[in-house]
């Protein structure tokens, strides 16, 4: 693989997660609808939303610091860079000696807490609120992702993505060990706590005080909100990536001619809509947890990562 | 058994030297004046020994012909269905009344409502904040007076609410409104919080006073139909009938029984669609979209329902002074589409219950305890699921309520559960009340009657079992027969004090529940 072309496959994945991220979160709410016996907005309403935001002029709080202003671009920064981390349609990729696993996630996390610090800025009650569960949550969630990602980590002997990715591809058999369903389990539970969705979080609610991550974003409007928003979408199709490709990575390119990785591109797109569906399934069904049991949920999924990574360290 | 003569000779004994002109009306309801000093001995006697409630409390300026202000009181007694009506005469130029807020927490409430409207200060009172007025109005403006004028213009001056402050480590404020998401009208919650734990909440209410008591006055009482039909716009039926019965009251006129059996489907229609409504929003409210969806249909059903019957979504023009507008019309099977409709949201009920993470949110979230419950004088579903076992359709029987039979539910845990339980159970007995008087409903005969002459400055009243809970209309006319004054008591009015109280102890999060699960109007309080 020349550098050239591996560089090009990485800006085009970033492209190409930047682009297809709000068609995703459009694509569960659009099912949610269909579900609910609703029409819904066509799944391209976030498209239009984005445009809208960028087009509208933003209005800040007198009490807002530099940190209400920066945040949106760390966010979005912080985002963009996972994308590149992440391989998406092909294994290896050239970034993969840059950051490892643990590397992706405390980036993702490095954006939630300055959600967390802006919400608390602008000094507005509802901001504070939505930081201090926000908070609460990550200190459950933050563990798990760590714990259930060492479970798969073990098993290919590397925290590097492209390495546990190749390790799968090669030895399938190792994919369908117990560790790696328990992993799944609790990596797919903390994925919903993440990205704020049902039974953790309603992203569909008007309701300022029930709220978790809307409430922290409750005082951005324009092009930072729309940053936010474009963010917190990516956020979610990276998670939903990294469940699809590190559990089942079959279909993913491992080279770079134009035919192969047009499957593959093909591949990890029928496999986000399968996840997006799912979880639009799980949405309709469930309802939203007690916020004191949401802890008690990641608790138990805090228990499946440990058991993933004992499972693997057992049967190793 | 106690009977109202019983009750005459009890006052007459205790405050003789007070009392003047009693007499009995409309068989169970005694009126009498009282002096103003006689007041809490009259509250002590009633309300202490006899068992009975006070409901509603009237002001009425009367400075014109008799130079003075007049408060009027109405207790509900119980055991014999009577009414007792005490009306104190106050001077113009010292317009204070002794308190019963010690007595009774309705009273309370009314009479800061007093207080802000007509100046009439209470003396004694606890915590005589003002209830209605906010700074927009200038101190010396009371808007119900006879000679205040709209208001041209308001005070600028912005006085903060005195709430009060509670102090401690860890402790901060939640202030939320008055300007919500979604489209619900203005009202201010400052909740006093513990890291997630409600420690207190203060509803601060009446940001869109409408002066709609006022713009009864003067009016024709056929004209005030449609007005009361506007008091909240979805107790159109409650209000108009509230209002038609004490003018009926009034004049001593029967309603026609085809009328009769209308009003009834009238109002249990609209008793229907909006508990159907509130099922789907408080499952919505735990995240449960699906069945707010469904229950959403079934409303829309319902509204197409009304309009084919009545020609209005809401059910506006359905009753009229002396009786209802509308027969059935006779290509419509209401009972079988009621049937199907019944069916449908039987299903979604049931696929809402089954689920565990939904019926885990309403268990013993929001509880309203029955000794709060009756001490606040609540009213319908609120008081059902609170232990209180109070149903005017039932107790004291309009309409023609007492020719059908239908169950009363009741529940004593008050949580958000019992709430949504006892809607539930009620809409299944409106459609059995509906298809009942369907049955008895005759296919001809007059729908109303025109109003004989009305007594001036007599007062009259009507109650009504809204999907709510009970509305009172209390009405006097003048000498050209046009309205002098009407009051209006919507459930709302006792039930909101209430859910702060219900909220003590539960966590923010789920304050959206408990406030759906009593869904107040901000409109029928706020007249």
């Amino acid at each position: 693989m020349t550098n050239m072309m591996s560089y090009g496959l990485e800006i085009g994945q970033m492209l190409l997660a930047l682009a297809l991220a709000p068609g995703l979160v459009g694509l569960v709410r659009w099912l949610k609808a269909r579900l609910q016996n609703r029409l819904g907005a066509p799944p391209w309403q976030p498209y239009l939303e984005l445009r809208k935001w960028l087009a509208k002029d933003v209005v800040m709080s007198t009490n807002a610091s530099w940190i209400f202003q920066a945040t949106p671009y760390i966010v979005f920064g912080s985002t963009v860079t996972v994308t590149l981390l992440v391989p998406l349609i092909a294994t290896p990729i050239a970034f993969d000696a840059v950051g490892d696993l643990l590397v992706v996630v405390y980036l993702l996390l490095l954006g939630t807490f300055f959600l967390a610090l802006a919400g608390l800025d602008a000094g507005t009650a509802f901001g504070g609120m939505g930081a201090s569960r926000e908070m609460t949550i990550a200190a459950i969630a933050e563990p798990t992702i760590a714990l259930s990602i060492s479970g798969l980590a073990i098993g290919s002997g590397s925290t590097n993505l492209g390495q546990i990715l190749t390790t799968t591809l090669t030895d399938p058999a190792a994919a369908i060990s117990p560790s790696h369903f328990l992993a799944f389990a609790a990596l797919f539970i903390v994925v919903l706590a993440e990205t704020g969705r049902l039974p953790i979080d309603n992203p569909a609610t008007h309701l300022e005080l029930t709220m978790i991550h809307e409430a922290m974003i409750l005082e951005y409007s324009g092009r930072y909100l729309a940053l936010i928003e474009w963010a917190s979408w990516t956020k979610f199709l990276l998670f939903l990536s990294l469940l699809a490709n590190l559990f089942v990575p079959w279909g993913m390119a491992t080279l770079v001619t134009l035919p192969t990785l047009a499957l593959a591109t093909a591949a990890w797109i029928g496999k986000l809509i399968l996840l997006a569906s799912a979880i639009a399934l799980l949405e309709t069904r469930v309802a939203k947890l007690r916020l004191f049991r949401v802890p008690e949920l990641l608790s138990l999924s805090f228990v499946l990562a440990l058991l993933a990574v004992t499972s693997s360290l057992v049967l190793k | 058994m106690f009977d109202i003569s019983d009750l005459q000779t009890h006052i007459e004994k205790g405050l003789h030297s007070w009392i003047a002109e009693m007499q009995i009306r409309r068989g169970n309801e005694l009126h009498f004046q009282i002096e103003r000093e006689a007041v809490v001995p009259l509250t002590q006697l009633l309300h202490s020994e006899l068992g009975g409630e006070l409901m509603l409390m009237v002001a009425d300026d009367r400075r014109s012909d008799r130079g003075q202000f007049e408060v009027h009181y109405l207790f509900a007694h119980d055991s014999f269905k009577g009414f007792v009506r005490a009306t104190v005469g106050i001077p113009a130029l010292d317009p204070t009344i002794p308190s019963l807020a010690t007595y009774s927490l309705p009273a309370a409430r009314f009479e800061r409502e007093i207080q802000d409207l007509f100046g009439i200060q209470p003396v004694g009172h606890p915590d005589c904040r003002p209830l209605v007025r906010h700074s927009a109005w200038s101190a010396d403006y009371f808007p119900l007076r006879k000679d205040a004028s709209p208001l041209t213009e308001s005070a600028t001056e912005e006085v903060p609410f005195p709430f009060k402050e509670v102090m401690g480590e860890g402790i901060y404020e939640i202030p939320v409104g008055p300007v919500h998401a979604g489209i619900i009208e203005p009202g201010h919650f400052r909740f006093t919080v513990e890291g997630e734990t409600i420690l207190k909440m203060k509803a601060r209410l009446y940001y869109t006073h409408k002066g709609t008591e006022k713009l009864f006055e003067g009016k024709l009482p056929i004209e005030g139909v449609e007005l009361a039909e506007r008091i909240s716009g979805d107790t159109t039926v409650g209000h108009a009938l509230a209002y038609c019965q004490a003018l009926e009251a009034l004049s001593g006129c029967e309603v026609p029984e085809r009328a009769k059996l209308l009003r009834v489907i009238f109002l249990e229609l609209e008793r229907l669609y909006n508990h159907i409504a509130d099922f789907g929003a408080i499952a919505n409210d735990t995240g449960f979209a699906a069945a707010h969806a469904h229950c959403f249909r079934i409303r829309e059903q319902l509204l197409r329902l009304n309009k084919r019957l009545t020609g209005n979504r809401l059910l506006r023009g359905g009753i009229v002074l002396g009786g209802a507008n509308h027969a059935l019309p006779p290509n419509l099977d209401l009972a079988a589409e009621l049937d199907t409709i019944l069916a449908d949201f039987n299903d979604i009920v049931e696929i809402g219950f089954n689920n565990t993470l939904l019926t885990d949110r309403l268990h013993g979230t929001g509880q309203l305890s029955p000794q709060v419950a009756d001490d606040y004088g609540t009213l319908g579903y609120v008081a059902r699921a609170s232990g209180q076992d109070r149903d005017v359709r039932r107790d004291r029987p309009f309409a023609a309520y007492q020719d059908l039979s239908f169950q009363v539910p009741v529940f004593e845990t008050g949580d958000v559960y019992a709430r949504t339980m006892v809607r539930v159970l009620e809409v299944r007995e409106s459609v059995r009340l509906i298809q009942q008087a369907i049955e008895l409903l005759p296919e001809t005969g007059a729908l109303a009657v025109t109003l004989p002459s009305l007594p001036a400055f007599e007062p009259a009243f009507g109650l009504v079992e809204g999907w709510r809970g009970a509305i009172v209309h209390w009405v006097m006319v003048d000498h050209q027969g046009k309205l002098h004054r009407v009051k209006v008591k919507d459930p709302s009015f006792v039930n909101w004090p209430a859910l702060s109280k219900a909220l003590v102890n539960n966590i923010v999060p789920d304050f959206p529940l408990c406030n759906k699960s009593f869904n107040l109007s901000y409109s029928g309080a706020d007249l």
